[in-house]
């Protein structure tokens, strides 16, 4: 019945969509957030499996929508930060899942040597200029790589996202007022989940429309629905081109947090009733529906692109289990500079003070 | 070559116009940097030289001045970022403490941050309670930041040059009552080493650890001291990290008695960890306790008394080195 309803849904959203046929971009929005869900729903297993680093593991299953519909307008060269709910994202701008999976397990073959975690993960490969656990502690530096890429005349568009919760730092505010006086080329996409932690959004504002905040700074400012990720892509197209040619630019995504803070909160602050209806929003199946429903891919094909995907996302956890751990003599490094001296281990010194000829 | 003679601020300015000359993504963006000028004046006329895309004021926005720095000394520029007064450092602690100083470490050495902090503190204009403390230890109690304090012309300069080649945060504390100091230097002559400290005088009697403005009190006791026959080695620190424990350790082991000199407040402050180290360090050769002379644990006050008082002065710094030395065992 679930799927019935989302199928009819897609199909009324379908009814004046331009470009519906050969050159939508659903399959591979689809497939992009279907690898975010499997991996997400992995982390999940890497926790209870006792083999992640600690449980500060935020998931985006429900906002799928956003990482992949932001994403698919970026290109090589443009860079981004992301909150500390940003796996989906580092994902769709192509991150090696595996070595994802790593450093969320600490290992030394993440990303960061298992320095950085979920919280801190990085890839400057990838444009990706950090993660971050400070709510609003990312977006100022999209400010910057708007002023390298005037600077060097790069064409390089830098997006920060972030959720709902950021917008009570006043970090967003200064930063969307600079790019908006000096015309960068920046983006700030709010991922709103309702949820700051367990304060929803009601508690936190008196004005939920988050968009009219910056539109009031000078930027571009929408709000689209992340149940739908075509919807998210075309307006994501829009802003970011948009954002390319100095006009920056807002988005907020309205979606749902399925799942509690972290790994360990159950919501006991939420209505069951409020969940069950926040995780009918689901982008994911809603896409699925849509495909099957315009005839673009058919059950058995997308059954096996899932099955695909879920070895790929199960190979990852394999991979983590197997990695090592970082050394210990590690934890000095990168403090400063490779050419720098690391600091002194207090052993080290405790045995110099305490030497006696 | 040549010796001209220059202000602290003149050498801070001819520091970032020669940086800037020498390579064009170095870019300055703080508030009142371009067409004021400058709070202090540093950056006077920059703007003209370097126009406005290079010269940057921004909004009063502490904290997204440093974030735009950082993510700015991500992708390709060099940015030196002034912060009108070492006291809103707080405003800007998170983009500083949490970013700046730990994304080299927390992405796994994959990227630094090359950026430069310019500030200002101490007292000495009356300004008051927000506008004249010393907050160094909130930079040397973090980790992953440099931080540099120069208390000449000449370090004004040389300092400031090295800090903008530096591959990881700098922050350059400069003293709001050192601007208009005067001297004759040569700033073609071969600069200092970058976490070197200057031997500004050598004595045999006490080492006397300092930077910035105290580095002047402390020469100005020593005179004083010297009239009376007791002789003082005078240490200035010029950067706090890194910090080069090497030179006081051979100094105090040579004489025996050290003092620590700061503007900042006592409690677990620079002079706190500075007096832990040469007490751990070098505690077989020490005669007396190491002795920290600092800012009284209080607020500046407006008051030109109070704020005075607060502070060490030459009159402090030379009572204590007499009384530590009172007892002494003739050599």
């Amino acid at each position: 019945m679930y799927e019935a309803d989302l199928r009819a849904t897609a199909g009324r959203n379908m009814a004046g969509r331009v470009g519906a046929g050969a050159n939508t971009r659903l399959p591979e929005l689809y497939r992009t957030m279907r690898r975010i869900r499997t991996f997400e729903e992995r982390v999940g297993e890497l926790f209870v499996r006792g083999q992640s680093a600690g449980s500060m593991l935020h998931l985006s299953i429900g906002e799928e929508s956003a990482a992949a519909g932001v994403c698919a307008n970026l290109r090589d060269g443009d860079s981004f930060t992301t909150h500390h709910r940003g796996h989906g994202i580092f994902l769709a701008r192509g991150a090696d899942p595996a070595r994802m999976m790593a450093e969320i397990g600490g290992k030394e073959a993440g990303y960061c040597h298992g320095k950085g975690g979920s919280m801190h993960i990085a890839d400057m490969g990838l444009g990706h200029l950090g993660a971050n656990a400070i709510v609003g502690g990312g977006i100022p530096a999209v400010v910057g790589a708007g002023l390298s890429a005037r600077h060097h005349k790069t064409g390089a568009v830098s997006v920060a996202f972030f959720g709902d919760g950021a917008t009570g730092q006043g970090i967003l505010y200064e930063s969307m007022n600079m790019a908006a006086l000096w015309h960068l080329p920046c983006v700030f996409v709010c991922i709103n989940n309702q949820y700051g932690m367990g304060t929803n959004i009601a508690q936190a504002t008196a004005n939920p429309n988050l968009h009219e905040r910056a539109a009031a700074f000078g930027l571009a400012a929408e709000t689209v629905d992340g149940l739908d990720v075509e919807a998210v892509a075309e307006a994501a197209e829009r802003l970011v081109e948009g954002a390319r040619a100095g006009k920056p630019a807002f988005l907020a995504v309205s979606c749902y947090r399925f799942y509690g803070h972290a790994r360990k909160d159950k919501s006991p602050y939420r209505d069951p009733v409020e969940e069950e209806a926040g995780r009918r929003q689901d982008p994911v199946a809603f896409a699925r529906a849509a495909l099957i429903d315009r005839g673009l891919e058919s059950e058995s094909e997308l059954d096996r692109l899932d099955t695909e995907i879920g070895a790929e996302m199960d190979a990852t956890i394999d991979f983590t289990v197997a990695q090592t751990e970082p050394p210990l003599a590690s934890m000095f490094r990168d403090v400063y500079a490779p050419e720098e001296p690391e600091p002194e281990p207090v052993r080290a010194r405790i045995d110099r003070v305490l030497a006696r000829d | 070559m040549a010796l001209q003679e220059l202000t602290y601020r003149d050498a801070l300015r001819k520091a970032l116009a020669d940086a800037m000359t020498e390579n064009p993504d170095v870019v300055i963006l703080g508030e009142e940097v371009g067409r004021y000028g400058g709070a202090y004046g540093v950056t006077k006329d920059l703007i003209k030289e370097f126009g406005a895309e290079r010269v940057i004021d921004t909004p009063i926005s502490e904290p997204a001045i440093v974030g735009a720095a950082v993510g700015a000394a991500m992708t390709g520029l060099r940015p030196v970022a002034e912060l009108m007064y070492v006291d809103f450092i707080g405003m800007t602690m998170d983009q500083l403490a949490n970013q700046a100083a730990k994304i080299r470490y927390m992405f796994g050495g994959q990227i630094g941050v090359p950026m430069v902090l310019r500030t200002q503190g101490g007292t000495g204009r009356s300004a008051g309670a927000q506008h004249s403390q010393s907050l160094e230890a909130y930079v040397m109690h973090t980790p992953g930041l440099r931080l540099a304090m120069p208390a000449t012309v000449a370090d004004a300069y040389h300092l400031l040059r090295m800090a903008l080649t530096k591959p990881d945060p700098v922050v350059f504390i400069e003293h709001k009552a050192l601007y208009t100091m005067k001297e004759s230097v040569d700033l073609d002559a071969e600069p200092l080493t970058w976490g070197k400290a200057a031997v500004r005088r050598e004595g045999r009697d006490l080492v006397i650890v300092t930077y910035s403005r105290q580095l002047h009190y402390c020469l100005e006791a020593a005179r004083t001291m010297s009239a009376q026959g007791i002789e003082a080695t005078v240490i200035d620190l010029r950067t706090l990290n890194p910090l080069d424990f090497d030179t006081i350790r051979a100094h105090v082991e040579r004489t025996g008695r050290a003092m620590v000199v700061s503007e900042g407040v006592m409690t677990a402050g620079v002079a706190a960890e500075l007096s832990a180290r040469i007490t751990e360090e070098c505690f077989d050769f020490l005669e007396d306790p190491v002795v920290r002379v600092t800012g009284e644990d209080i607020p500046i006050s407006v008051s030109t008394v109070l704020e005075t008082g607060s502070v060490p002065g030459p009159q402090l710094i030379a009572d204590t080195a007499l009384r530590m030395l009172a007892g002494r065992v003739p050599a």
